[in-house]
């Protein structure tokens, strides 16, 4: 094992200390090159930094205990098959899963949801079934939909926004009505971090008679999650959005639906025996986990785990709560910022999207990247949420275990001197201004198609 | 305060961005065409009209960033009085140069955009795309 030693926690203070978190991240504590400003990372909706004891195990992996997982006999390949297999057990105990069979190790998110729509959704849905989804989800929890459903003649359902950026659950009932055979939702909006009342939306899809999938990216990195208590069928989540590498994820699945499912892809390890003319299934989940598995990133994720565990997720959700007030209040006081979503930071995650006057995203980006301010700008793989908001981009500083208030003061100094840049006449391709361009008005009507 | 953005900013950048030349649409075009960047959602669509072989009269439309449109603006100027066969010659490099600031290579995508777009409605989105060098 690794002998680093993390910043030590205070199990008797209630509240994280964001300094204390960032010292452990060493991306986020280099020097600045010369005349750059400190890095104040609020990118992590994206993709979230990681702590030396993650970077460490994966290094430790390879060092000590790499070899190919799975049916080797000697010592180096069972040591490996031991630290992968762990792995998945610290997963299945951070989510609560009743077995570590119920964890099936994919590359992300993504994958977790196609493997649903292409093996349950080939198995179970046909011509006229009623599929629902939700106008923020991310296109990872869209377009597999949309695929299986072209492919199969399935109808689809949508539940709309509000005003305030949350579900509108009156819309979400009269779908249930209709008896969809499938109900997929974020937990937590990666655009607007809208908390969506995921346990009742859960128990109302099941008492349609639908099966759910819980797309966990943006909830599973920054509040306890516990799948026995949400009910869901499915749960999907990224490692690398949780401190864990890139490259690995875990699709959660109540074990009897994933017994009765076909595989999803074909390959080595799924096989319980292959003749020339037939093969038949492992068990789950190496049922599906055809090839050779991301076993070092996995190794890593249970580091990340370890390290979340120990930092309580109960206070990282605290904290993150904690700071997306601070920072709504002192976005709020400065002029001319719009913050998407629900104004409640009780109600929201640590993601704040906004528009700064008429200012293009990109271009406040841009200027906050000249202040080393790294945040997202675009449409965050939401053009059906943006499109409800009506605008193609929004600018977006998401918050993790090492943000601090400081970081958000940084931020809205960079914000205001976004502003002074800008100051002039005011842009020519405000909305407003282009509202009788004709050609705005054909790429309205292209982009709803598309 | 820092001064930090205005090494990207520039006055010519937002000098044109904020009172763009050649703005609007031309109906009848003899050349009409418009494109988006995926990535910042820019939009830009130029229409030409033609004297011979000469351009007689181009108009820009769309939104998007400073970038896009500052360097739209640009290319207005650009090739104004230009012949059909000088346009081709305009590479990527001209108009970078003309905006004279140091770019990301996704923020290259956005200052390019007006240029793809211009030359994709004289002669296809291939030939553009081969000219402007775009991966």
């Amino acid at each position: 094992m690794t002998t680093i030693t993390r910043t030590p926690v205070d199990t008797d203070v209630d509240e994280l200390d964001g300094n204390l978190v960032k010292a452990d991240f060493p991306i986020l504590t280099r020097p600045a090159p010369a005349g750059r400003q400190s890095l104040v990372f609020l990118d992590s909706a994206a993709s979230s930094q990681k702590p030396r004891v993650v970077i460490d195990s994966v290094s430790d992996y390879y060092d000590r205990l790499n070899a190919n997982i799975h049916r080797g006999v000697y010592d180096l390949s069972e040591a490996a098959t031991d630290a992968y297999e762990t792995a998945r057990k610290k997963i299945a105990a951070f989510i609560n899963a009743k077995s570590s069979r119920e964890c099936i190790m994919v590359r992300n998110t993504t994958e977790a949801i196609n493997l649903v729509a292409r093996a349950w959704g080939g198995a179970n849905l046909k011509e006229g079934d009623l599929i629902v989804f939700t106008e923020m989800e991310h296109h990872s929890n869209i377009v597999p939909w949309h695929i299986i459903a072209e492919e199969k003649g399935l109808r689809l359902g949508h539940v709309h926004l509000d005003d305030d950026g949350r579900l509108d659950l009156n819309e979400y009932a009269e779908l249930m009505k209709q008896e969809p055979k499938l109900v997929a939702f974020t937990h937590v909006s990666n655009s607007l971090g809208t908390v969506n009342p995921a346990k009742q939306m859960v128990a109302d899809a099941h008492a349609a008679g639908a099966v759910t999938v819980v797309d966990a990216a943006q909830s599973a990195p920054h509040l306890p999650i516990d799948v026995q208590d949400l009910d869901c069928d499915f749960l999907a989540i990224s490692g690398h959005k949780m401190l864990g590498p890139m490259g690995c994820g875990v699709l959660y699945g109540k074990k009897a639906l994933l017994d009765a499912m076909p595989p999803y892809m074909g390959g080595g390890s799924m096989i319980r025996k292959v003749t020339l003319e037939h093969t038949t299934w492992a068990d789950v989940p190496a049922k599906f986990e055809a090839g050779t598995p991301s076993v070092g990133d996995t190794v890593g994720l249970g580091a990340a785990i370890d390290y979340l565990n120990e930092l309580q997720m109960d206070r990282v959700w605290a904290h993150e709560r904690a700071i997306v007030a601070y920072a709504l209040e002192a976005m709020q006081e400065a002029d001319g910022i719009k913050i998407f979503g629900p104004k409640d930071a009780q109600a929201r995650s640590g993601v704040v999207s906004f528009a700064l006057d008429e200012i293009h995203p990109h271009d406040v980006a841009q200027i906050l990247n000249e202040h080393n301010v790294a945040v997202r700008a675009g449409h965050h793989c939401t053009q059906p949420l943006m499109q409800a908001l009506g605008v193609t981009a929004t600018t977006r500083a998401s918050f993790y275990v090492y943000n601090t208030n400081e970081d958000v003061d940084r931020l809205v100094e960079a914000l205001y001197d976004a502003r002074r840049v800008f100051s002039g006449a005011p842009s020519p391709t405000t909305s407003a201004a282009r509202s009788d361009d004709p050609c705005r008005k054909q790429w309205d009507e292209k982009s709803f198609d598309g | 305060m820092s001064i930090a953005g205005d090494s990207i900013y520039r006055e010519i950048i937002l000098d044109h961005y904020q009172n763009p030349r050649n703005r609007g649409t031309l109906e009848p075009n003899d050349y009409s065409y418009e494109d988006s960047n995926p990535l910042c959602g820019d939009e830009v669509r130029i229409d030409v009209r033609v004297k011979g072989d000469e351009i007689d009269d181009i108009a820009i439309s769309g939104q998007g960033c400073a970038i896009s449109q500052a360097s739209a603006s640009i290319l207005m100027e650009l090739v104004e009085g230009k012949t059909l066969d000088e346009i081709r010659r305009i590479g990527k490099d001209e108009l970078l140069e003309e905006l004279g600031i140091e770019l990301s290579p996704a923020r290259v995508k956005c200052a390019l955009l007006s240029l793809k777009v211009l030359k994709a409605g004289l002669y296809g989105i291939d030939k553009a795309n081969e000219e402007i060098d775009e991966v």
